[in-house]
């Protein structure tokens, strides 16, 4: 199996999530690991609009077809964004996990949980 | 899920090939290779093949086997001539599905049972315990590898392998030349055979199918084919504790026979009407993939029962799933609801299978 892709600008957390931090918004998908670990993606339920969560809360759902996983959020937040092409289209966070694939954003309510994700060094000796 | 005990013979080459393996009937069995998308529609389009050496072979000899074996299974065998077989039933005391398997008469003496892999060892003991003098009953499960070749161009790849033998007519049985067997038979709905051979040549035989045209092909693939074929899983849709009139096998069950075990039950279930019935289920909206346990409702929100099996079709690209449901809600047409983590999604019953193939 060839090696996962591990972009230089995210954050992981250890369940295989990403989150791409700007500003007051993070974005949230889940890693090229994850993605070909979990194999053909066929659902994706994605988490209400406006929804609080605090970090590790089970927020949306990614289904392949032998299994359901829970995604859970990396930070505390608030649901500003879903994604609705992976709705329409769950293939896509097989095929672009770190672009169109990504899930949810959120706004960020916790920034000093920042520091408590993974650098992308330390999600690659993790899965490595 | 089981813990693993047993290990393929052609594990090395699943390996070798990239397969996940994961336990199932107390196998590390291969759940799927590249993806079992890809997978199922290689055997719906083209072929695929399947490992299946974790299937249990019980031969049963005797000069009056055929008789007792009509006493411990549904179908009746007495109605094959040697080279045929049957897909049948082994029910416990009270009409509950023990096992199903496939039956071939191999010759007057000789009979061959294919059993699934988590019922081995309860099949051979229920056997024994009624077991007559003057039969034999022969567990060489772990001698024979097993391989499913199933999908349109597998007659064809057969005969890339085999180019001096010809394969069997429908649910037959051959002995090849080298002492290998194939049987017309699978579990896709799909043309096809079970090919059987001795446990060390497994890999050797594996690798020729593959070479011939067949993809390689896991357990998950294996589940979505069936399932679009409503073929029922034991231990998903048939159990200890529902009949095979139940699951609508009854087609399967010979009831003209004066007895075979937990023949009264199937008797009084087939002239009063079973009271559940394993239905199709369609989702009639978009919706997660249904998976075994979800709970099933009315359409005014009874709780009828839960899924025994449930997937997305790959085919048909909606969620299928079947449920022992009250018979009074098992009619086709029937609205129903699925409940999925707390969300409830909308559904119908349908004639089975879900995939109607043309002849």
């Amino acid at each position: 199996m060839s090696a996962s892709e591990i972009p230089a600008d995210l954050l992981f957390q250890s369940s295989h999530e990403w989150a791409r931090i700007d500003g007051e918004t993070a974005t949230v998908g889940i890693s090229d690991h994850a993605q070909s670990e979990l194999t053909d993606v066929v659902y994706v339920e994605l988490p209400q609009l406006g929804k609080t969560v605090d970090a590790g809360d089970p927020t949306a759902v990614v289904e392949s077809v032998k299994a359901a996983s829970d995604i859970y959020a990396p930070v505390s937040g608030e649901v500003i964004e879903v994604n609705p092409a992976v709705e329409a289209d769950p293939s896509l966070v097989n095929t672009d996990p770190y672009g169109a694939g990504w899930i949810f954003k959120l706004k960020v309510t916790k920034p000093d949980q920042l520091p408590t994700l993974l650098t992308p060094q330390a999600y690659g000796e993790l899965i490595g | 899920m089981s813990e693993i005990v047993l290990h393929s013979p052609l594990e090395a080459a699943h390996l070798a090939l990239g397969a996940r393996l994961i336990p199932f009937g107390g196998w590390a069995m291969p759940v799927q290779y590249s993806s079992i998308l890809t997978e199922h529609a290689a055997v719906r389009e083209t072929a695929g093949v399947f490992d299946i050496s974790h299937m249990g072979q019980v031969f049963v000899t005797g000069a009056d086997h055929i008789a007792w074996l009509d006493t411990v299974l549904t179908n009746n065998l007495s109605k094959l001539a040697p080279g045929q077989g049957q897909y049948t039933i082994m029910l416990n005391e009270s009409g509950g599905v023990i096992d199903d398997l496939i039956a071939y008469r191999l010759s007057e003496n000789e009979t061959l049972l294919i059993v699934n892999a988590s019922m081995i060892a309860e099949d051979v003991s229920w056997m024994e315990k009624h077991l007559p003098p003057g039969i034999t009953i022969r567990n060489e499960s772990v001698a024979w590898a097993g391989l499913a070749i199933q999908g349109p161009d597998s007659a064809a790849i057969f005969a890339k392998v085999f180019p001096s033998e010809s394969l069997p007519p429908r649910n037959g049985i051959a002995k090849l030349a080298d002492g290998s067997i194939a049987c017309r038979t699978g579990y896709t709905g799909e043309d096809g055979y079970e090919f059987f051979c001795p446990a060390d040549l497994g890999i050797a035989f594996f690798e020729k199918f593959i070479a011939a045209g067949a993809t390689p092909c896991g357990l998950g693939a294996r589940d979505t084919l069936r399932l679009e074929m409503c073929f029922p899983l034991n231990g998903n849709d048939l159990s200890p504790a529902r009949s095979p009139i139940e699951a609508g096998l009854g087609f399967f069950c010979d009831l003209e026979k004066p007895h075979f075990i937990g023949r009264e039950t199937l008797l009084s279930q087939k002239s009063n009407g079973p009271a559940l019935k394993l239905t199709a289920i369609e989702l009639t909206e978009k919706g997660p993939p249904p998976r075994p346990h979800y709970p099933v409702l009315s359409a005014d929100g009874e709780t009828l029962g839960e899924l025994s099996s449930g997937v997305l079709s790959p085919t048909l690209g909606i969620g299928i799933a079947m449920a022992y449901l009250p018979a009074a809600f098992s009619k086709p047409g029937t609205a129903l609801l699925i409940d999925v983590r707390g969300r409830r999604f909308q559904a119908v019953t349908v004639k089975k299978p879900f995939l109607k193939k043309p002849k």
